[in-house]
């Protein structure tokens, strides 16, 4: 299946869920906020949470701004 | 009695910002820094307690090991204020605010900035009201950037806005404070904190907004962009107090014409 993972198309296997999504991009307990179609997906439910195909995923952190 | 006796001078009360109090008037972003120990190094010789940061996508594939902001300015130490930069419409001020307050565990204190057009990066309006009200209905704590509009500043304070974040000057522009008096309007209205958010260049600007009665100044670009600016960050943490206890003090009238501060009597010639 495919998601767009922060703008871009990523190729996924079936029944990835949002923590494995994270363990894939190495990112695992890095401080970061995920956002699936719009709709914020609480840390807590990151291993509970199945992505499908035509996901919008969004990874966020903090950088500098004023 | 003496003539300081019948004015009524300004109370001096902490820096009260959604129930905590702070001991520093001065809050600083961690923008347009060389490095991250740069940024570190100026906040802390500023004496900031708050900090704005801002809310962008990850990047995928490149180094995961990279330093965070996040442990150079670190949530336990700081009160962390993510922003809304960069945001033309409510609805991304009010994703970019979900996503920061599941960062930062539920922390909900937010700047809310909609901007207007990418040459003034001035507040629209009409986004920052309907990105406000749906934000506090939401239970965020808004402090909330917006034009130097005494009405407008007074509504955001009644829609239950935590903070009003006048602009001084456009964003990154260093052009100081250029409506003293709507400032000055903004702050005799308020309830709540005014801080002047934006338009700061050099020292003498901050002391103007604290002489003003503002309560607090927020800059990035005057310290960033500063020659030194870890001794920029020192000279506005000094501002800023060296225009509180000016503001505090009560200033002396202005006058049109001279009046001698040595005595006229006495003289021998």
């Amino acid at each position: 299946m495919q998601i767009q993972l922060n703008g871009e198309a990523m190729e996924l296997p079936e029944a990835t869920t949002v923590a494995g999504l994270i363990e894939r991009l190495e990112l695992t307990g890095k401080r970061l906020a995920v956002e699936l179609n719009e709709d914020i997906v609480p840390r807590s439910q990151h291993p509970d949470i199945t992505l499908n195909d035509g996901d919008r995923v969004e990874v966020v952190h903090a950088i500098g701004g004023g | 009695m003496t003539e300081t006796a019948q004015i009524q001078l300004p109370e001096d009360k902490p820096l009260d910002i959604a129930g905590r109090t702070y001991q520093s008037r001065l809050l600083v972003g961690t923008g347009q820094y060389h490095d991250l120990m740069e940024t570190g190094h100026a906040i802390e010789t500023s004496g900031a307690e708050i900090v704005t940061v801002a809310v962008r996508r990850t990047n995928i594939g490149q180094n995961p090991d990279e330093p965070n902001l996040l442990d150079v300015v670190n949530p336990d130490t700081y009160t962390i204020l993510p922003n809304t930069a960069g945001c033309y419409t409510a609805k991304d001020a009010v994703r970019t605010c979900k996503l920061a307050r599941e960062l930062l565990d539920g922390h909900d204190l937010v700047k809310l900035e909609v901007l207007g057009d990418q040459k003034t990066l001035y507040p629209n309006m009409p986004e920052t009201l309907v990105a406000a009200e749906e934000l506090i209905k939401d239970g965020f704590k808004v402090m909330v950037y917006c034009s130097d509009d005494p009405l407008l500043a007074l509504r955001l304070e009644e829609m239950g806005c935590v903070a009003v974040m006048p602009l001084g000057a456009p964003i990154g522009s260093g052009l100081g404070i250029q409506n003293r008096y709507n400032i000055r309007l903004i702050v005799e209205n308020a309830s709540v904190p005014v801080l002047v958010d934006a338009g700061v260049g050099t020292a003498s600007d901050a002391a103007i907004a604290m002489e003003l009665g503002c309560d607090g100044v927020l800059m990035n670009t005057a310290i960033a962009k500063a020659r030194d600016p870890i001794k920029m960050a020192h000279a506005m943490r000094l501002a800023i107090e060296a225009g509180r206890e000016a503001y505090l003090a009560g200033r002396m009238p202005k006058k049109l014409y001279a009046s001698a501060s040595s005595p006229i009597d006495g003289t021998f010639f």
